[in-house]
């Protein structure tokens, strides 16, 4: 009965619909956040529809709606999902049901456009992932900037301004040079389909230029290295719920872009300058890497964390093209890029957790600093075993959802050489220093201050949303087919398009 | 049978999932009531393993649980192995898990983390247990790790303690080196056989002995090889063996009942079970096995050095578990690997047995670990005493106990053996059998006789502490003499472990010996026993009768002392090289590399750039005529000249 309803137009409008009714709805909290609530819920509720109704077999966009839109530019108003997307906007509807649970009374000032801001966000993620049209995914894509522009910029700490600049023009920036790509390809195929931009032939120089100005937009939006300067500053001065939705979904598209537009439409470039990706990964996860151990802010250190696990997601998508060089063939490839969503999906997970707890801690003593903390087991047990949980997954310990990635995209990239496995493990070993020396010096020993001795454990509120993440990175760790299994038949065919040469 | 080896699994994890959620809710005594009934039944179930596949020679087991995923048509899944190993892992693991778990109703009855603490030796009772069980990589992967975490959170259990807490970090991290290379191995494992499955690995592992690999452009190197060695990386970590074993001696920061557990009898047996284990992939590679002989016989004498010098009770054994694991570790080098496991097996009792009874004395001195502090107690915890006599014994192997059935037979198979540098391992371990005499004895003779140097009158530990010091004792007195004939004279391991027929250096054992008896009695006039009178003898003198001599050798031969005090400089090394240059590093490349290179120059600079250029052309917009005017003259200028001398 429900596959029947425009189930992907009823995920991105209802929480747009919902945001907009909270803004003119008036200012009582208790209402708002409750409403807020029941539509985060039944949104979340709409896209678990998406996930049980999915056909796994095929590779074909699933859940297709197709109206047109601007007929002069013959851009329509085409959404459709496949094993992709899919899993992404139940990560995007799961995360916001939290973030509004998170901020449920710890946000004062302005609480329903607080709200609002984060269903409307909601529903232009859940755009960008569903959109089939390329002009439509510009425009989401740049839409969603907006709201999370404000988030930073009114709920955000004190050096907001110079943060939401930062993050604006860095990925303005970069997004200005895909539009230039999409209205190119727009000229050639008479079409803003992104499914036909896939089939159409392209010579070297023109997929050279396409290349470079997706990875202009996209590796800013991962970020990989050496684009990836305005995250720790944005993350920073984010709110806890900003940083959340930041690091969870808005990275993720870069992601996305990567799978959706490059491999597919510019495979021989993308062949020819592989190594440029793998460098730019491997060195995030190096470099970075060493850069997140010195962090003395609790939120920088995962922001650079973040970065560096977004350089395995980059490294497994892009490992298929060295493998086909030193093997002949491309069997490991497919673990290469399911190993990438999966570890894109944990990410979410897990560092959204991981600024939830940050968080929580702000919350109470206003402070992000290392050193502020210490021996807050004492205090909070509950919490500990929370943050001590979701530092093992960020490390990458099996049975969590962190190793799921980390150990196929490694398994891969050792088909392809040794090397690349072998740098990229240092994931393993940095990975573990960083998180567990976090840990170490802010959860366990005794007492620090009076600060610490004070603090109140987490009340029923954080259990519930902290389970809920920890229930589900436990899940996926333990029985990670769950999210595989539906990706199966659309890498084939991404493998099928990006290793067809379109010369 | 699948449901009995789901419930050996699953018992000590329902364990702890109910002490871990409910302990504060359900209070001590029912806490430690389902964790201790949790292992119990591991341990009965275990025993029916062993009755099935020992005694009645049951065919290997080996099917899935359920699919973890699959892609590319390789299966991952997790799934039981059991055979003869496996059966004779279980039941060392469960039944030290029990008496420990027992024994930490007595010692940790004033902790605040009671229930805590059996919620986590209970996990790790389940991942060990995993590991063992596996019959695929990615699952021993998993319980390889889930160990590792679980003594993560031991050594730290006292969280408050600074040192505690940094050992703890410390472990992990060591053990993540060795993890490194382990999922790098596994990885190559995949690349070759495309299968982490053990059956199918171990069948095409023959057909990928020849193939080689470049790491180094235009260097080929033997894939088995390469794999045996990333392997054997893991085993270093998780079995302490030189220069990973750092972690091990800290981590006696933990509380003793995990130090018996995990860090003499289980979890740091992982890596020689795993070598074992891996035996058909190990044996076509005679530069691993090698690499590996080194690495054990170094472990083994040049650890056992250090025991000499230390003065906190548990660290001497500690200390003495490093050299011991070097013996199993040197034993695997020489293909031994039944006398490897069977080492394994007597170690786990005897050491846990002294590291229990070093608990127990503990416990009567409140908490005093300094041997110093110690001396001629031996009166007043009889039980203590006779107990901790007999783990002794039997760690330096007296002939007759358990600990000399297993050493002597690796020594014999490294004598037998005769892969490069074997002879280099046999005298250093020969040696070792010296220095694990004297170390052993001085320990006991320090602690137990002598004069006291305690005023109050010490009590013998409670039931729940001495009864799992005896029923410890009992197996480290008999267990080598009775199992030494079908695990080692005959095929006892079966179809588990592979050995390749011009590596044989245990048949010879049974043709020469045919009994434990006949074993036991060559033991008396072979060279190990002489080398054990002799440590004895040295300890009795220097630590009973000239009991300053000690002192005066110590100065005598400071540089020594100091390099051994130092523990061969291996943490100063380690923390200048990697911690103090990593450090730097992050500094270096955070200031430099992002601050000023990229957010400096780039990013800020090109906004910088943007308002100088905008401060530039502002000037062209003035609003005043006569700068319009001017610039319009100099344009027409231009224009002209360029018009003129292009046409």
């Amino acid at each position: 009965m429900l596959s029947e309803l425009p189930l992907l137009s009823l995920a991105i409008w209802f929480p747009v619909i919902g945001g907009v009714a909270i803004l003119f709805g008036g200012d009582n909290p208790k209402f708002t956040r409750l409403f807020a609530l029941t539509v985060g819920i039944l949104t979340f509720l709409i896209s678990t529809q998406l996930y049980t109704e999915f056909n796994t077999q095929t590779a074909a966009m699933q859940f297709q709606e197709c109206i047109r839109w601007i007929p002069t530019f013959s851009a329509n108003y085409h959404l459709g999902v496949d094993g992709f997307s899919m899993p992404l906007i139940l990560l995007t509807a799961f995360m916001t049901v939290i973030v509004i649970i998170s901020s449920w009374e710890v946000v004062k000032h302005r609480f329903s456009q607080y709200m609002a801001a984060f269903l409307i966000m909601e529903g232009l993620m859940i755009g960008v992932f569903a959109a089939l049209d390329a002009l439509l995914f510009y425009v989401f894509f740049e839409a969603m900037l907006i709201p999370m522009f404000l988030i930073i910029g009114i709920w955000g700490g004190s050096r907001r301004v110079y943060a939401t600049f930062k993050f604006f023009l860095y990925t303005f920036f970069g997004s200005i040079f895909m539009l230039v790509a999409l209205i190119y390809m727009h000229d050639q195929a008479k079409s803003f389909e992104i499914l036909d931009f896939h089939k159409l032939p392209l010579n070297m120089h023109e997929q050279m230029f396409i290349f470079f100005a997706f990875l202009l937009s996209f590796a800013i939006k991962v970020p990989m290295w050496p684009f990836h300067t305005w995250l720790p500053d944005a993350h920073v001065e984010a709110p806890t719920g900003g940083s959340v939705i930041l690091a969870a979904i808005t990275l993720k598209i870069g992601g996305y872009g990567f799978l959706r537009f490059i491999l597919p439409i510019v495979p021989d470039a993308s062949a020819v300058l592989d190594w440029l990706i793998l460098t730019m990964s491997l060195v995030a996860v190096v470099y970075i890497g060493f850069i997140a151990l010195m962090q003395q802010d609790m939120k920088k250190l995962i922001a650079y964390s973040s970065i560096s696990h977004m350089g395995i997601v980059t490294l497994g998508f892009f490992v298929m093209f060295t493998l086909h060089r030193h093997t002949g063939n491309f069997s490991g490839a497919t673990m290469g890029i399911e190993g990438s969503m999966v570890q894109m999906v944990s990410h979410g997970l897990v560092s959204g957790a991981l600024f939830l707890c940050v968080g929580v801690l702000y919350d109470r003593l206003h402070s992000r600093q290392i050193k502020d903390y210490g021996g807050v087991v004492n205090s909070m047990p509950v919490f500990a075993t929370f943050m001590v949980l979701f530092c093992m997954a960020n490390a990458g310990l099996p049975g969590t959802s962190g190793f799921v990635g980390e150990f196929m995209v490694i398994m891969s990239s050792f088909k392809a050489g040794f090397w690349l496995a072998f740098i990229a493990s240092f994931t393993l070993i940095l990975g573990a220093a960083y998180t567990l020396w976090l840990v170490k010096r802010v959860i366990f020993g005794d007492i620090r201050n009076d600060y610490v001795a004070s603090l109140e454990d987490v009340n029923h509120r954080e259990i519930l949303m902290l389970s809920l993440l920890a229930i589900t990175v436990l899940i996926i760790g333990i029985w990670p087919d769950l999210l595989t299994s539906i990706m199966h038949a659309t890498v084939d065919n991404l493998l099928r398009h990006s290793t067809l040469t379109k010369l | 049978m699948q449901n009995v080896y789901l419930w050996i699994v699953l018992a000590p994890l329902c364990g702890a999932v109910i002490t871990g959620l409910f302990g504060p809710k359900i209070g001590r005594s029912r806490s430690h009531l389902v964790a201790i009934s949790g292992v119990a039944i591991s341990f009965l179930l275990s025993l029916v393993v062993v009755y099935q596949h020992i005694l009645n020679g049951a065919a290997p087991y080996d099917s899935t649980v359920y699919t973890w995923m699959t892609i590319e048509g390789i299966c991952l899944k997790i799934g039981f192995l059991v055979d003869n190993l496996t059966a004779v892992m279980i039941c060392t693991v469960t039944f030290i898990s029990l008496m420990v778990h027992i024994y930490t109703v007595g010692y940790m009855q004033d902790d605040d983390g009671y229930q805590r603490f059996f919620s986590y030796i209970s996990l790790f009772t389940f991942a060990m247990l995993m590991l063992v069980m596996a019959n695929n990589f990615l699952q021993l992967f998993f319980g390889w790790e889930g160990v590792g975490l679980v003594s993560y959170l031991l050594i730290g259990f006292w969280y408050k303690r600074e040192s505690a807490i940094y050992a703890s970090f410390k472990a992990f991290l060591v053990n993540r080196v060795g993890d490194f290379g382990f999922l790098l191995g596994i990885a190559a494992v995949l690349m070759a056989c495309n299968s982490i499955d053990y059956a199918e690995v171990f069948i095409a592992a023959p057909m990928i002995a020849r193939s080689t690999i470049q790491i180094i452009p235009g260097v080929d190197w033997s894939l088995m090889t390469l794999i045996c060695i990333l392997l054997f990386i893991g085993a270093m970590g998780k079995s302490a063996q030189v220069p990973l074993h750092v972690w091990l001696p800290d981590s006696m920061e933990g509380p003793t009942p995990i130090s018996a557990l995990i860090h003499a009898a289980t979890m740091v047996t992982a890596g020689i079970f795993m070598v074992a284990r891996m035996s058909p992939l190990f044996e076509l590679s005679e530069t691993a096995l090698s690499f590996i002989l080194v690495i054990g016989s170094v472990t083994a004498l040049f650890m056992g050095f250090l025991g000499i010098i230390q003065n906190d009770i548990k660290r001497v054994i500690a200390y003495s578990t490093l050299s011991q694991l070097g013996y199993m570790t040197a034993a695997l080098g020489v293909s031994a690997y039944p006398a490897a496991i069977f080492h394994l097996m007597t170690h786990a009792f005897f050491k846990a047995l002294l590291f229990l009874g070093a608990g127990s004395v503990i416990i009567a001195m409140h908490h005093e670990q300094d041997i110093r502090k110690m001396g001629g107690i031996w009166k007043q915890m009889p039980i203590t005493w006779f107990t901790f006599l007999i783990g002794t014994l039997s760690l330096v192997g007296v002939p007759g106990f358990s600990g000399f059935y297993s050493k002597d037979s690796i020594l014999e198979a490294v004598y037998a053996s005769h892969i490069s540098s074997a002879s280099f391992a046999y005298f250093s371990m020969i040696l070792g059998v010296f220095v694990t005499s004297f170390y052993s004895f001085r320990l006991y003779f320090t602690v137990f006789h002598g004069e006291t140097h305690i005023q109050e009158h010490l009590h013998e530990t409670p039931l729940v502490v001495t009864i799992p010091l005896i029923l410890l004792s009992i197996p480290s007195v008999v267990i080598g003499a009775i199992t030494i004939e079908p695990l080692l004279f005959d095929t006892g391991f079966g179809s588990s472990v592979f050995v390749a027929p011009d590596h044989n250096v245990l048949g010879h054992l049974e043709l020469v010996f045919h009994n434990s008896i006949s074993f036991g009695l060559h033991g008396l006039i072979g060279l190990p026993f002489f080398l054990v009178l002799a440590g004895f003898g040295a300890a009795f003198y220097l630590y009973l009768i000239k009991q300053e001599l000690p002192e005066l050798i110590k100065q005598r031969f400071y540089k020594i002392y100091n390099v051994m005090d130092h523990k061969y400089f291996f943490d100063e090394i380690y923390q200048l090289f990697f911690v103090h240059c990593g450090q730097k590093l992050g500094t270096v490349l955070w200031k430099f590399g992002d601050a000023g290179l990229i957010d400096g120059l780039l990013v800020n600079g090109s906004a910088q750039l943007v308002v100088w250029f905008a401060s530039m052309v502002r000037r062209l917009q003035s609003g005043y005529l006569y700068t319009y005017a001017f610039a319009m003259i100099i344009g027409l200028l231009i224009f002209l000249t360029w018009f003129i001398t292009t046409h």
